[in-house]
C-alpha cells in the first residue's frame, strides 16, 4: 500500500530579519491510509508548521511533501487551493464557521469551490449535518449553537467534501474535557469507519487517543511509534541520534 | 463557483449591514441623481430655446446692412432685386423698420408697443395670422398707405376688441387700423408678444428713416449654407467689402444658442460626475475596511479550498452590487427631482420648462458609477485574494 502523506527530508525555514528561524528540520515520516496520527508537541515544536504543510496552506522550503503521490512542493496557488478543496478536511481549534452563514451554508462551502450543483450540495450538506446529529439546526446561525456543536458543524464540513484525510488542529483546544471527549470520540469513529485522521496536539492526553503518535521537538521528529508505547507519552531527554541535549 | 453565487452572497452581505451599505452607496446616489438632473435640466432649457426660435421660423435669415457713402448704398428695392436674384434659394422677403415713436390712442400714449414696418409679406414670414380686418398688401408699400395692423393686446386693451377701423398715432402719424393679428402668446400682457404694431414698411420709412434690416425666408431650409453665400455674394458685389452687411440665420442662432447651453450642461454634470468618482472611492474604502473586517473568513474560505479569483470575484461583485444598488437608487432619485424640479419651475414661472431625464444620461450616470465601482472595488479584492491562508486564519 502507498503512503497517503510522505514527508521526505522537510525543511521549513522563516526568516525573521537577519536571522532564520528553521521551524522544520529534516522531518520524514509516512501516513498510510486509514491511519489515526496525532502529531504532538509543545508550541515551538514545529507543529504547527507540519499541520500547514500537510493542510497545504504551505509548502517545504526544502524536501519533499507527497500527497497520494503527487509532489506538493511544486504546485502553484491555485493547485494547492484544489488539492486542499478536494484532498483535505480542516477541522480547526476555534471552528471558523463563518458567522453570517447558517449552518447548512457553511457545510456547502467546500462543496461550492468543487463547482457541485446548488441541489446536489445542499442534499449532501443536509446528510452531513445530520451525521453530526445537528440534522435539524440546519438553519439556526453557528453563534446560536455551543461550542461542542460548533465544532461538530466543523466536522460535518470537513467531511462533506468526502476528504483523504482529516486534519483536525487541535479540536478540543477550545472545549470543555467533557465536549472535548465527545469530539475526540467523534474522531475514533471516523478512523473506525476507515477515514485517515491527522490530529495535530500539544496535549498528551489527548494524543494518545490515536493509534500513533509523531512527536516533535524543535523541528525534529523526536518519537514516532504506535500511542500505547510507554515512550510515547515520555518526552526524551535525548533526541534522534545527534544527542544533543534539549535546553 | 458562479457568477450568480457571488452575487447572492453580496447581497446577502449588503444586507446585513444596511446602514454601512446605505452610506456607502450615498456618494453614489448622490452623484447619479445630480448628474441626470443637471443634464435634464439642460435639455429641458435646450428644448425651450428650440420652441422659441421654431416660432421664429429656423429658415429665416436676418440681413443687416450699413451704406458706405452715397454710390455703395442699399435700399429696399435693390435689397428685392438681390433677393429676386437669387430666388432658387431665397422666398419671402421683408424690409424691417424699426419704429421709435410711442403709440398714442386717443390722449393714451402707450410705450411698451413694438411698432415695426414690414412688407406684405411679413406675417406669413413671422407665422402671424390675421383674426379680423386684412393683413397688410403690396398695394399699401406703393401707396405708401397710412394703415396697420395691431397686436391682440391692443385691440383688447384700448379698443375693446373692436379695433378695425379705428385711428391710433405712431411716430406723430396717424393710421388706420385695418387689421388684428390672431393672439400668439398665452395670454395678452403689457410688452408681450401680441402687444405689436405692423406697417408698411414704406410708411415706416417716412418717418424713421431707410430699411437696415430685412428679413428673408428659404426656398429650402436646408441649404442654409448655399442661401447665406449666394446672398452674401450678391451683397460684396454691392458694397465691395465685408464689413457692411451681415448675414444671419435662425438656425445658426440656434445652433450657437443650443452648443453653448450644452457646454455649460456638460461643465456642471462633469462636476456632479466628480461626485460619483468620489462615491466610488468611499466604496473603496469600504471594501478595503471590509477585507480587513473578514480576513478570517477569507482564511477559512482559503483552506477549503477557495481559488484567489474566486476571492478577488465576490470581492469584486460585491462593490459592483453596491455601486449599482446606489445607481438604480440614484436614478430613482433623479427622476424624482426632475418630476419635482418641473413642477416647482412651472409653478414659480409662467414659462414652462420640462426637466426631462435622457436615457443616455440615465445610462452614462450608471455606467460610470458601476464601472468605476468594479475598478475600485478590484484593488481591496486584489488585496483579499492574495492575503497568506495561514496568516488569515490566525487574524483576530
Amino acid at each position: 500500500m502507498n503512503p497517503l502523506i510522505e514527508f521526505q527530508q522537510v525543511c521549513k525555514y522563516y526568516h525573521m530579519g537577519d536571522s532564520t528561524v528553521v521551524a522544520a528540520d529534516h522531518i520524514s515520516f509516512e501516513i498510510f491510509p486509514g491511519e489515526f496520527v496525532a502529531i504532538v508537541g509543545s508550541s515551538g515544536s514545529g507543529k504547527s508548521t507540519c499541520m500547514n504543510i500537510i493542510g497545504c496552506l504551505d509548502v517545504p522550503s526544502e524536501g519533499t511533501y507527497l500527497l497520494k503521490g503527487q509532489d506538493v512542493g511544486q504546485m502553484d496557488k491555485n493547485q494547492l487551493a484544489e488539492v486542499r478543496n478536494r484532498l483535505l478536511g480542516f477541522i480547526f481549534q476555534q471552528y471558523n464557521l463563518l458567522p453570517k452563514l447558517n449552518l447548512v451554508e457553511n457545510v456547502e462551502v467546500p462543496l461550492m469551490y468543487a463547482g457541485v450543483s446548488k441541489k446536489e450540495r445542499r442534499e449532501r450538506a443536509r446528510q452531513a449535518l445530520e451525521e453530526v446529529g445537528l440534522g435539524d439546526k440546519w438553519r439556526h446561525k453557528p453563534m446560536e449553537l455551543s461550542g461542542g456543536q460548533q465544532q461538530r458543524v466543523s466536522i460535518a464540513r470537513a467531511l462533506v467534501g468526502h476528504p483523504s484525510v482529516i486534519l483536525a488542529d487541535e479540536p478540543t483546544g477550545a472545549l470543555d474535557s467533557r465536549t472535548g471527549r465527545e469530539v475526540l470520540g467523534m474522531l475514533q469513529d471516523l478512523h473506525q469507519q476507515g477515514h485517515t485522521v491527522v490530529l495535530i496536539t500539544h496535549d498528551n492526553s489527548i494524543a494518545v487517543q490515536a493509534q500513533r503518535i509523531i512527536r516533535l521537538e524543535d523541528g525534529k521528529v523526536v518519537y514516532d511509534g504506535p500511542s500505547d508505547a510507554p515512550e510515547a507519552v515520555v518526552t526524551p531527554r535525548f533526541s534522534g541520534g545527534e544527542g544533543r541535549v534539549r535546553a | 463557483m458562479k457568477i450568480t453565487e457571488s452575487l447572492q452572497l453580496a447581497l446577502k452581505n449588503i444586507v446585513s449591514s444596511k446602514v454601512r451599505t446605505l452610506l456607502t452607496m450615498l456618494g453614489i446616489i448622490i452623484g447619479v441623481a445630480a448628474v441626470i438632473v443637471i443634464v435634464g435640466l439642460g435639455n429641458g432649457l435646450e428644448t425651450y430655446v428650440t420652441d422659441s426660435f421654431s416660432s421664429l421660423g429656423t429658415n429665416t435669415l436676418t440681413v443687416s446692412v450699413m451704406s458706405r457713402g452715397s454710390t455703395r448704398s442699399l435700399d429696399a428695392e435693390d435689397f428685392y432685386e438681390i433677393v429676386a436674384d437669387n430666388s432658387q434659394y431665397l422666398d419671402l422677403c421683408s424690409p424691417t423698420v424699426p419704429m421709435m415713436g410711442y403709440v398714442k390712442i386717443g390722449s393714451e400714449t402707450i410705450s411698451s408697443t413694438t411698432c415695426t414696418g414690414v412688407s406684405e409679406d411679413y406675417l406669413d414670414i413671422s407665422g402671424m395670422t390675421v383674426a379680423s380686418g386684412r393683413g397688410l398688401q403690396y398695394s399699401d408699400m406703393l401707396t405708401r398707405s397710412k394703415v396697420c395692423v395691431i397686436g391682440a393686446y391692443l385691440n383688447q386693451a384700448y379698443f375693446g376688441g373692436n379695433a378695425v377701423g379705428q385711428t391710433l398715432r405712431v411716430g406723430g402719424q396717424s393710421l388706420e387700423v385695418v387689421g388684428v393679428l390672431a393672439q400668439k402668446g398665452d395670454t395678452l400682457e403689457e410688452g408681450g408678444s401680441d402687444d405689436c404694431l405692423y406697417l408698411p414698411y414704406t410708411t415706416a420709412e417716412r418717418i424713421s428713416g431707410q430699411a437696415s434690416t430685412y428679413t428673408v425666408t428659404m426656398r429650402d431650409e436646408n441649404n442654409i449654407d448655399q442661401s447665406v453665400a449666394a446672398l452674401e455674394a450678391s451683397l460684396y458685389a454691392v458694397f465691395a467689402s465685408d464689413d457692411y452687411y451681415t448675414v444671419t440665420s435662425m438656425a445658426e442662432m440656434l445652433d450657437t444658442m443650443t452648443s453653448m447651453i450644452n457646454i455649460l450642461v456638460g461643465v456642471l454634470a462633469g462636476i456632479a460626475a466628480i461626485s460619483l468618482v468620489v462615491g466610488d472611492i468611499g466604496i473603496m474604502n469600504i471594501m478595503l475596511v471590509s477585507v480587513t473586517e473578514r480576513t478570517r473568513e477569507i482564511g477559512v474560505r482559503k483552506s477549503l479550498g477557495a481559488k484567489e479569483r474566486y476571492i478577488m470575484q465576490q470581492f469584486v461583485i460585491e462593490a459592483a452590487t453596491t455601486s449599482a444598488l446606489g445607481g438604480i437608487i440614484g436614478i430613482l432619485i433623479g427622476d424624482g427631482l426632475s418630476a419635482v424640479a418641473t413642477a416647482v419651475i412651472s409653478r414659480i414661472s409662467e414659462e414652462s420648462l420640462t426637466v426631462a431625464p435622457t436615457l443616455g444620461a440615465v445610462l452614462l450616470a450608471f455606467g460610470i458609477s458601476v464601472g468605476i465601482g468594479i475598478l475600485f472595488g478590484y484593488l481591496p479584492a486584489k488585496k483579499a485574494a492574495r492575503l497568506n491562508p495561514i496568516d488569515a486564519l490566525h487574524y483576530d
